[in-house]
């Protein structure tokens, strides 16, 4: 071989290296971007039938009896088809309304979760006799699929055709607002301090490679210190609103102390200088001047910290806010759970209903969240000064 | 009557009190103004002045009181507190509008409480880690006096269910010993957290290889909010992901390999972790990259080599301290991460290299104690203080490499 195609033979091994390595990258970017479609897919192919609820068209008799015996109002074959929580309330109907008794009405009534699972093709428990009521029924057009209202109105439940979010979303406001209260002035007086008034020696120096530590600590360990000194030593009620939004916002800080730095940082000397130069004092010049032109990033950062507060399960779950919650918290110091500690619960429950639920739920929370992060990406877009 | 009413009534009785301090200052230094002295500060400055002469000595109070209760040295009653607190608040405005004189400074007064206040927020981070550290050392030292360090570093048992028997007093009623030996909890972690590097580091770096050197400006700006939605969902949603998706996938297709998996396998929850960590490891390795200077692409590209080249044997060695602490940092997240793990790994400890099988990791046993109806000093629920303490020496040590080695970096291309 001549030297000049041995030139060309190595740069053509060359190129097609440069080649390979660009599609090592591609494929690597591909794969995230796969994943994340093939993630959704799977979550939203699972979870958007809970949105749908199923029901039966049933004739039902309130009579003395039934006041007394529920599964008497209604025929013998629909017991096992309709849900055990409608049974449950009738006699509390009944005697709100004496009008019902000694009438007959047919109404569209909640079937049980099983059912629903049936008519949605997914697996289920149902008996084969049941089965060919359900059949029957879906043939004679007394079954349908209506919006599932219960998911949005109704706390958690046993019964998984009636359980819902609403206690777990209340929960989760509840926490939040605590989360908000101490780490949000916390964070943005820290940062003030950290930016416009600390004196350069070991102690500033401490606190800020403190505050990187902190940002870096697992999540888990806040939920120890939540208990160790929240609850043991400080008597918070364990389970509250109060204990994890506490643990909460000690974990969120650092994330908004780094933002809120960053944000005053942004703030040029000049606006400073010319501030000092009328006379203003320290405090003047932060809060006439640096504040205001920084609150647009330092609410974008706190917005952030706010979502992945939001979703945040394990310390949560070291101080027990994943009790079992039907009715929503009156207070923050009433036992609450919070929306992913739900999801938790729920993905962890036996009956197979609950598997959609739980996906519903993981739907609305991420829907929640892309709304958070979207505004702050809307505030940094539409506030952000270059200066 | 609960906390709670007594905390309202307190802020109901000391928020118009605030308000009135505030006015009541302004007003004394106008008056005195109208009277031809000139004073030294804005006249609010003087209503800020009195605010705080009210507001500071109910909060010095307070605080000592509830300090004083929760060392239960001393239980002041609830309404005993509210009264003094009023009470000293009030004598406390008397005193501060005293003060109010044309000549006092009351900007610089102000400005120094401020200062105050914002060193006790930068404090409270301190605090926070301290806290931290010893609410775990302490629950943690007497783990240890329980169980002996050496056996829980060095012991391969971990067993501690005996342990609630014992504590029943049905000790040798199965002869069961409670062992807590952390090396196969350990072997777990480890294990689970190895398998997401396996999928984090290529992945991440090799995208944020291609986003920083190849990318046009359109197909970055489409890859990286891909990239920080994976980052912000929740680590429960991805838990349920691994848990009910994965592993079935995983168990067929080790089944068409023929081989045996359990559901609980290592192999999805690590699998997911590590796409959960492909955002870090790209962004950390993408600023890297990009605050390389110019000149060294330039002057690589002057020499004829190909893009690849470039990147391979320039820019990557001269990164590689940001890597390497985007890695650890990967590591320390992957280590912490309870909830993937919780959901989609087992509960039993096992010492195997087999990643099929299932495996339990140091915050799944955390949980576990700590959300059972065990007393609190039982020697399982305190051994979830050992591990936390174990974790976060780890934790804090990776950090701390990857910070000195940023610095390092940074301090070479004068960042």
């Amino acid at each position: 071989m001549s030297e000049e195609q041995q030139r060309e033979a190595r740069m053509h091994k060359r190129y097609r290296r440069e080649k390979r390595f660009r599609i090592y990258c591609i494929t690597a970017l591909t794969l995230a971007c796969l994943f994340l479609l093939f993630f959704l897919a799977d979550i939203i192919s699972k979870g958007y039938s809970a949105f749908w609820q199923a029901q039966v068209r049933v004739e039902v008799s309130y009579t003395e009896q039934s006041q007394e015996i529920p599964l008497a109002a209604v025929d013998a074959e629909m017991r096992s088809i309709v849900s055990r929580s409608w049974f449950r309330t009738l006699p509390q109907r009944i005697s709100q309304d004496p009008e019902l008794l000694g009438q007959t009405q047919t109404k569209w009534i909640v079937a049980k979760g099983d059912v629903d699972q049936y008519l949605k093709d997914k697996p289920n428990s149902l008996k084969q006799k049941e089965r060919t009521i359900v059949d029957r029924l879906q043939a004679e057009g007394r079954t349908r699929l209506v919006f599932n209202t219960y998911f949005f109105t109704n706390g958690d439940s046993k019964m998984p055709e009636i359980a819902g979010i609403k206690s777990a979303v209340i929960g989760s406001i509840y926490v939040l607002l605590v989360t908000m209260a101490c780490s949000f002035p916390i964070g943005v007086l820290t940062a003030i301090y950290l930016e416009e008034y600390a004196p350069d020696n070991w102690l500033t120096r401490t606190i800020e490679v403190n505050i990187n530590n902190l940002a870096a600590i697992p999540s888990i360990l806040y939920g120890l210190l939540g208990l160790a000194i929240f609850i043991n030593t400080f008597g918070v009620p364990r389970s509250s609103a109060m204990a994890g939004g506490l643990t909460l916002g000690l974990m969120s800080l650092p994330v908004i102390i780094i933002s809120a730095r960053a944000a005053i940082k942004a703030v040029p000397d000049s606006i400073r200088e010319a501030a000092f130069g009328v006379g203003a004092s320290r405090w003047q010049v932060v809060w006439h001047h640096v504040l205001p032109l920084s609150m647009p990033g330092i609410l974008t950062g706190s917005i952030i910290a706010l979502a992945q507060a939001m979703g945040e399960t394990a310390p949560l779950l070291i101080v027990g806010m994943m009790a079992f919650i039907p009715d929503a918290p009156g207070g923050v110091t009433d036992a609450a759970t919070v929306l992913p500690a739900q999801i938790y619960t729920w993905s962890s429950a036996a009956l197979r209903s609950y598997e959609s639920r739980t996906a519903a739920a993981i739907i609305v929370l991420l829907a929640v969240l892309i709304l958070l992060n979207a505004t702050a990406v809307f505030l940094r877009k539409r506030y952000e000064r270059r200066w | 009557m609960t906390t709670g009413y007594y905390v309202l009534l307190f802020l109901g009785g000391v928020l118009p009190l605030a308000i009135m301090a505030y006015l009541l200052g302004q007003r004394r230094a106008l008056a005195q103004e109208a009277e031809g002295s000139k004073l030294h500060s804005q006249p609010n400055f003087y209503g800020w002045y009195a605010f705080v002469w009210m507001i500071l000595p109910p909060i010095v109070l307070s605080v000592l009181c509830s300090l004083l209760h929760v060392f239960h040295l001393l239980t002041v009653p609830a309404p005993m507190l509210v009264v003094a607190c009023l009470a000293v608040a009030a004598g406390g405005l008397i005193a501060g509008l005293r003060t109010i004189q044309p000549g006092l400074r009351a900007r610089n007064r102000v400005e120094d409480v401020i200062r105050w206040l914002l060193f006790t927020a930068a404090v409270i981070s301190i605090m926070t880690t301290i806290g931290i550290v010893l609410s775990i050392l302490f629950e943690a030292i007497r783990f240890y006096k329980m169980v002996g360090v050496w056996e829980f570093i060095t012991g391969t048992q971990w067993a501690p269910d005996a342990a609630f028997l014992a504590g029943a007093g049905r000790t040798g009623e199965e002869g069961a010993q409670a062992a807590f030996g952390s090396v196969p909890i350990f072997a777990g972690t480890f294990m689970i957290t190895f398998i997401a590097m396996c999928v984090a580091v290529p992945v991440g770096l090799f995208s944020a290889i291609y986003m920083s050197e190849y990318a046009s400006p359109k197909v970055r700006g489409m890859a990286k909010p891909v990239l920080e939605i994976l980052a912000g969902i929740p680590t429960v949603v991805y838990g349920f992901f691994a848990a009910i998706t994965v592993s079935p996938l995983v168990v067929r297709a080790a089944e068409a390999a023929g081989l045996e998996a359990d559901y609980t396998n290592a192999l999805s929850p690590g699998l997911v972790m590590g796409v959960m960590i492909i955002p870090f490891i790209s962004s950390l390795s993408d600023d890297v990259i990009n605050s390389l200077p110019h000149s060294m692409r330039e002057g690589s590209y002057a020499l004829g080599t190909t893009q690849s080249e470039t990147i391979k044997k320039v820019l990557l060695p001269a990164a590689m301290p940001g890597i390497v602490s985007a890695f650890l940092l990967g590591v320390s997240r992957a280590l912490g991460e309870t909830m993937i793990v919780v959901m989609a790994a087992g509960l039993r400890p096992n010492l195997t290299w087999n990643p099929l099988e299932g495996m339990t990791t140091v915050t799944v046993r955390i949980v576990d104690a700590l959300t059972g109806d065990l007393a609190f000093d039982s020697a399982e629920t305190l051994s979830a203080f050992g591990l936390g303490l174990a974790l976060l020496l780890v934790t804090l040590t990776l950090n701390l490499i990857s910070t000195i080695v940023i610095r390092r970096f940074k301090q070479q291309y004068e960042l």
